[in-house]
C-alpha cells in the first residue's frame, strides 16, 4: 500500500474543470443531499457507479457498515435490468418483490445518496482521495419540487416506443420507469416530447400542480470526494437486429429477443403480463426459443457464452406454458449449461413435467409468410432440417455490456477486454479488484453472471472497499 | 477503361447469353471487357476440396497472366469463377506458405496482385449506379424483379466480401437504378441445390421450387441471376417442379446482363431469350419491357 498512483486526468477535455464547477450545486435531481455526505472524512466514503442490483447491494452493505455512499445512476431510477425482469430463476419468485424493498431501502437509506440522471464526467485525485466530476443531465422536472403525484405521466398526450419497454409497449414522453421507482420522480425524453421538439403540447406543465416542469433547464456538473469507487455499469442486449439479418433484421414484428420477452411476460409491463403477439395481439400458441443467438460465435459475432440464456430461455418457456396452457414450446440449443444452485433440476422439470420440445440444433433463418414466424433450423441429434411455422419466436440474444463501458474505463483508468468487459486483476483470486487501486468492479460489465453472482460481487466489491479504506486510515495514522 | 476479363468455360457455351449480352453492355456504358489470351477452366469447384494446392494452380495462372497483361482488375461475369477466383486470390494474399508452394510449381512469381471483380462490382463501384441510371434509355418500369443472389457471389464473407452475407442489397440497388422494382423475399440467398442437380435431382428441384414460390408468392414477375448453374436449376428445373406439383406456376429466370442489356435499349432479339426454358418474352412485354 506503499505508492500513491497518480491517476491520470485529460486537462485538454472539453469539460468543465472540477473548481470551475464550484460547490456542489443543489443540483435539480437531487434525492437526498450531501450533509451527512460530507460530514464524515474522505476516506469514509464511497461512489457506487450503477444503480443495478449490484449496485444497490454494495449501497446497502456500505451504508450498514457506516460508510457514507454515493450512488450514481444514468437512469431516472435506481434497479437496473432486474426492474425490466418478469420472474426469476431458479425460484419463479417476482423480480419486482424482491427487488423493490431493496430499491426502497437504498432510497431511504441514511448513509446512501441517490444520484440518478447522472454520468461520470471526470476523475481526479488519488486512491483514497478521489475527485470524482458528475454530470447531472437534464431531467426538465425539478424534483425538488415534483411530488411524485403523477399527473403528468397520466396526462402526456405522446405514446411511443421507449427503451425501457423495448419493443413489447409504449410510454409517455414524460415517465417513471416503473410504478414503484426510487426516486419516484419523473423525467421528461427530450426525443420524444412534443413541446421539446416541436414546440407545442405543453400539457404536463399545465397540469403539475406544483409547478415542477421546467423545459429550460440545464445540465450542470458537480464533483465529489471520496476515498474509494465501485463500478457496476452491467450489460446490455447485443444489437442483433441490425447484426443478424438472417434473423428478419427486426423486422418481423413477431421476432423479439429474451428482454423484451420479459416484459411481455411482468405484470408491471405494457401488457399487464398478457401473453400477445406484437404484430396482431393474438395469443401465440406455437413458441420457437432460440438460445446461443451471437453467443458462442467466434467467426461472426461474440465468442463467448452468455451465461444466463439457457436458465432464462427454460424459465420464459415456463412462465409461458403457466400462461397458455395449451401452447407448444420448441427451444433449440447447443448445449444446456445449468451449473447453479438448483438449476439443473430446474432444466430437468421444464422437459419432464413442462413438455418442453428441446431441439438440438441452430437456426439459420427466419422469415414471415401467412402471418406465421417460418423457422429453419436443424436437428442434429437426429442430422434433420426442421421447419417450424411459429407464432412467436424469442431469440436468447448475447449479452454485452453496457453502452459507454470503454469510455467509462478510460475516464477511470481501468481496462476493457476485446468484448468490452472491464479486466479484473486476477479471475479466480481478485475478481473485482482492479489495476486501479481504490477502484472495484462488479457485476455483468466484469462479465456477464446471473443475479445471484451479481449480488454476491456486489457485496465483495463492498468488503474490498472497506478493506482498502480502513488500510488508508492505518496508514495516515501510522504517518501521525 | 478496359478491364482483363475471364468469361469461363460455360459462358462460351450454356450461359453464352450471360456473356454476350454482358459484354455489350460494358461497350455502352463506356468500358471494355479485354478477353485474357489463352485462358483455363478456373477449375471451378476444384480449390474447395481439401488437396487444393493442385486445383489452385489453374486460378492462379490466370491471376498471375492478369498481372503479367499489365492489368490489374480481372473482371468475371459468372459467380462460380468470381468465387473460385477471388479465394484463390485470397491465399495468394494471405497464405504465404501456400502461396510459394503454388507459385514454385507453376513457376510465376504472383503475390495476390490482381483485383478480382465481379461486373457488378465495376457497376457499382468504378461506373456507380448513378451514373447507370442516366445511361438507361428504356426504364424498366413496372417490373418486379426478384434478385436472387445464390452462394457463391456472397460466400465466404470474409474472402469474397462483396456485399454484407446475410443482407445483401448491391443487386436490389441495380435493378432500381434499372427503373425496374426489386422484391424482398426470403429466398434470396438459400442455395439452388447447385451441384446436387446431377445426382440427387430432387433435391435441386425442391431448392429451386421453394426460391421460386417464395419470389413468385412476393409479386416477382422474373427473376434475376449472376450464375450460370443457378439460371439452369431455377429455370430448367421447372418441368421437373411441375410434375410433382401442379399447381406450380412457371417464372422466367434470366441473366441480370439481359435485363441490363434491354435497359441500355438493345435489341431483346440480340439477347437469347430464346434460349431460356420458360420464356421470358410474354411478361416482358406485358410489362413493357419490351415493345411489341
Amino acid at each position: 500500500m506503499g505508492d500513491v498512483v497518480e491517476l491520470k486526468t485529460d486537462e485538454t477535455a472539453d469539460v468543465p474543470v472540477a473548481e470551475e464547477a464550484g460547490e456542489p450545486v443543489a443540483a435539480a435531481c437531487s434525492f437526498g443531499d450531501f450533509e451527512d455526505f460530507e460530514s464524515v472524512p474522505v476516506d469514509r466514503r464511497v461512489m457506487v457507479i450503477g444503480g443495478g442490483i449490484c449496485g444497490i447491494t454494495a449501497a446497502i452493505d456500505l451504508g450498514n457498515a457506516g460508510y457514507q455512499v454515493v450512488l450514481v445512476e444514468r437512469l431516472p431510477s435506481i434497479g437496473g435490468r432486474m426492474l425490466q425482469l418478469s420472474e426469476t430463476f431458479p425460484t419463479l419468485d417476482c423480480a419486482q418483490c424482491t427487488l423493490t424493498p431493496r430499491t426502497v431501502e437504498t432510497g431511504q437509506h441514511p448513509n446512501v445518496t441517490l444520484k440518478t440522471c447522472c454520468e461520470i464526467e471526470k476523475l481526479g485525485g488519488e486512491p483514497g482521495d478521489f475527485k470524482v466530476l458528475v454530470r447531472q443531465k437534464v431531467t426538465y422536472v425539478d424534483w425538488n419540487k415534483c411530488t411524485g403525484c403523477g399527473t403528468c405521466v397520466q396526462k402526456c398526450p405522446t405514446k411511443s416506443v421507449a427503451m425501457f419497454e423495448r419493443d413489447a409497449g409504449l410510454m409517455p414522453a414524460i415517465y417513471t420507469l416503473s410504478p414503484q421507482a426510487v426516486p419516484n420522480k419523473p423525467v421528461i425524453d427530450a426525443d420524444r416530447c412534443r413541446y421539446l421538439t416541436k414546440g407545442k403540447c405543453g400539457v404536463c406543465a399545465k397540469v403539475c400542480p406544483v409547478g415542477a416542469i421546467d423545459y429550460e433547464q440545464k445540465e450542470s456538473f458537480f464533483e465529489v470526494n471520496v476515498g474509494a469507487i465501485i463500478v457496476a455499469t452491467g450489460f446490455d442486449v447485443y444489437d442483433w437486429k441490425t447484426k443478424m439479418p438472417e434473423l428478419g433484421g427486426g423486422n418481423i414484428p413477431d421476432v423479439i429477443d429474451g428482454l423484451t420477452f420479459e416484459r411481455y411476460l411482468s405484470a408491471s409491463g405494457p401488457t399487464a403480463g398478457a401473453m400477445v403477439r406484437r404484430s396482431d395481439g393474438t395469443e401465440p400458441k406455437e413458441i420457437v426459443f432460440i438460445q446461443c443467438v451471437g453467443s458462442r460465435n467466434p467467426e461472426l459475432h461474440k465468442s463467448y457464452c452468455s451465461r444466463v440464456c439457457c436458465m432464462y430461455t427454460a424459465k420464459h418457456a415456463r412462465l409461458y406454458k403457466h400462461k397458455v396452457h395449451d401452447g407448444q414450446v420448441y427451444i433449440f440449443y447447443i448445449d444446456i449449461r445449468s451449473t447453479g444452485k438448483g438449476y439443473e433440476q430446474f432444466i430437468q422439470q421444464s422437459v419432464s413435467e413442462e413438455g418442453m420440445i428441446y431441439v438440438r440444433g441452430r437456426v439459420a433463418k427466419l422469415y414471415e409468410e401467412n402471418n406465421k414466424v417460418i423457422v429453419k433450423g436443424a436437428d442434429t441429434l437426429t442430422g434433420r432440417q426442421i421447419e417450424i411455422a411459429a407464432d412467436l419466436v424469442v431469440v436468447a440474444a448475447a449479452l454485452v455490456p453496457n453502452e459507454g463501458a470503454r469510455e467509462l474505463a478510460e475516464k477511470l483508468g481501468l481496462t476493457c477486454n476485446k468484448d468490452g468487459f472491464f479486466v479484473e486483476e486476477d479471475y479466480k483470486i481478485s475478481p473485482v479488484d482492479t489495476g486501479q487501486r481504490g477502484i472495484y468492479i462488479a457485476g455483468c460489465c466484469q462479465g456477464i453472471k446471473d443475479i445471484a453472482d451479481t449480488a454476491a460481487q456486489g457485496s465483495a466489491a463492498a468488503s474490498k472497499v472497506q478493506v482498502f479504506l480502513s488500510a488508508i486510515r492505518r496508514q495516515k495514522q501510522d504517518a501521525v | 477503361m478496359k478491364y482483363p476479363y475471364f468469361p469461363g468455360c460455360t459462358l462460351y457455351t450454356k450461359a453464352k447469353k450471360l456473356d454476350d449480352a454482358g459484354r455489350e453492355c460494358s461497350r455502352r456504358l463506356g468500358f471494355e471487357l479485354d478477353e485474357l489470351p489463352d485462358w483455363t477452366c478456373c477449375g471451378a469447384t476444384f480449390p474447395l476440396v481439401n488437396d487444393y494446392h493442385i486445383a489452385m494452380s489453374g486460378p492462379t495462372r490466370i491471376l498471375a497472366d492478369t498481372k503479367d497483361q499489365g492489368g490489374n482488375k480481372l473482371v468475371t461475369l459468372c459467380s462460380v469463377c468470381f468465387n473460385v477466383l477471388k479465394r484463390t486470390n485470397h491465399v495468394m494474399r494471405t497464405d504465404e506458405e501456400r502461396r510459394a508452394k503454388i507459385t514454385d510449381f507453376i513457376e510465376r512469381d504472383y503475390h495476390g496482385e490482381t483485383e478480382v471483380m465481379h461486373y457488378l462490382q465495376v457497376l457499382r463501384d468504378d461506373i456507380g449506379f448513378d451514373q447507370l441510371k442516366e445511361k438507361v434509355v428504356k426504364p424498366l418500369e413496372g417490373l418486379k424483379v426478384a434478385c436472387y443472389y445464390g452462394c457463391l457471389l456472397l460466400r465466404p464473407v470474409k474472402e469474397i466480401g462483396l456485399d454484407v452475407m446475410e443482407n445483401p442489397t448491391i443487386f436490389e440497388d441495380f435493378v432500381r437504378a434499372l427503373g425496374a422494382e426489386p422484391v424482398e423475399f426470403p429466398f434470396k440467398i438459400e442455395c439452388c441445390g447447385a451441384f446436387q442437380t446431377v445426382h440427387s435431382m430432387e433435391v435441386a428441384t425442391r431448392c429451386s421450387r421453394d426460391i421460386l414460390n417464395s419470389a413468385k408468392n412476393n409479386g416477382a414477375d422474373v427473376v434475376i441471376t449472376t450464375c450460370p448453374l443457378c439460371q439452369f436449376n431455377l429455370d430448367d428445373r421447372q418441368p421437373e417442379i411441375q410434375k410433382s406439383d401442379a399447381n406450380f406456376t412457371t417464372i422466367p429466370v434470366v441473366y441480370f446482363t439481359q435485363l441490363l442489356a434491354l435497359a441500355l435499349g438493345i435489341s431483346p432479339a440480340d439477347l437469347g431469350f430464346e434460349r431460356n426454358l420458360v420464356d421470358p418474352l410474354p411478361v416482358l412485354q406485358a410489362k413493357g419491357a419490351i415493345s411489341d
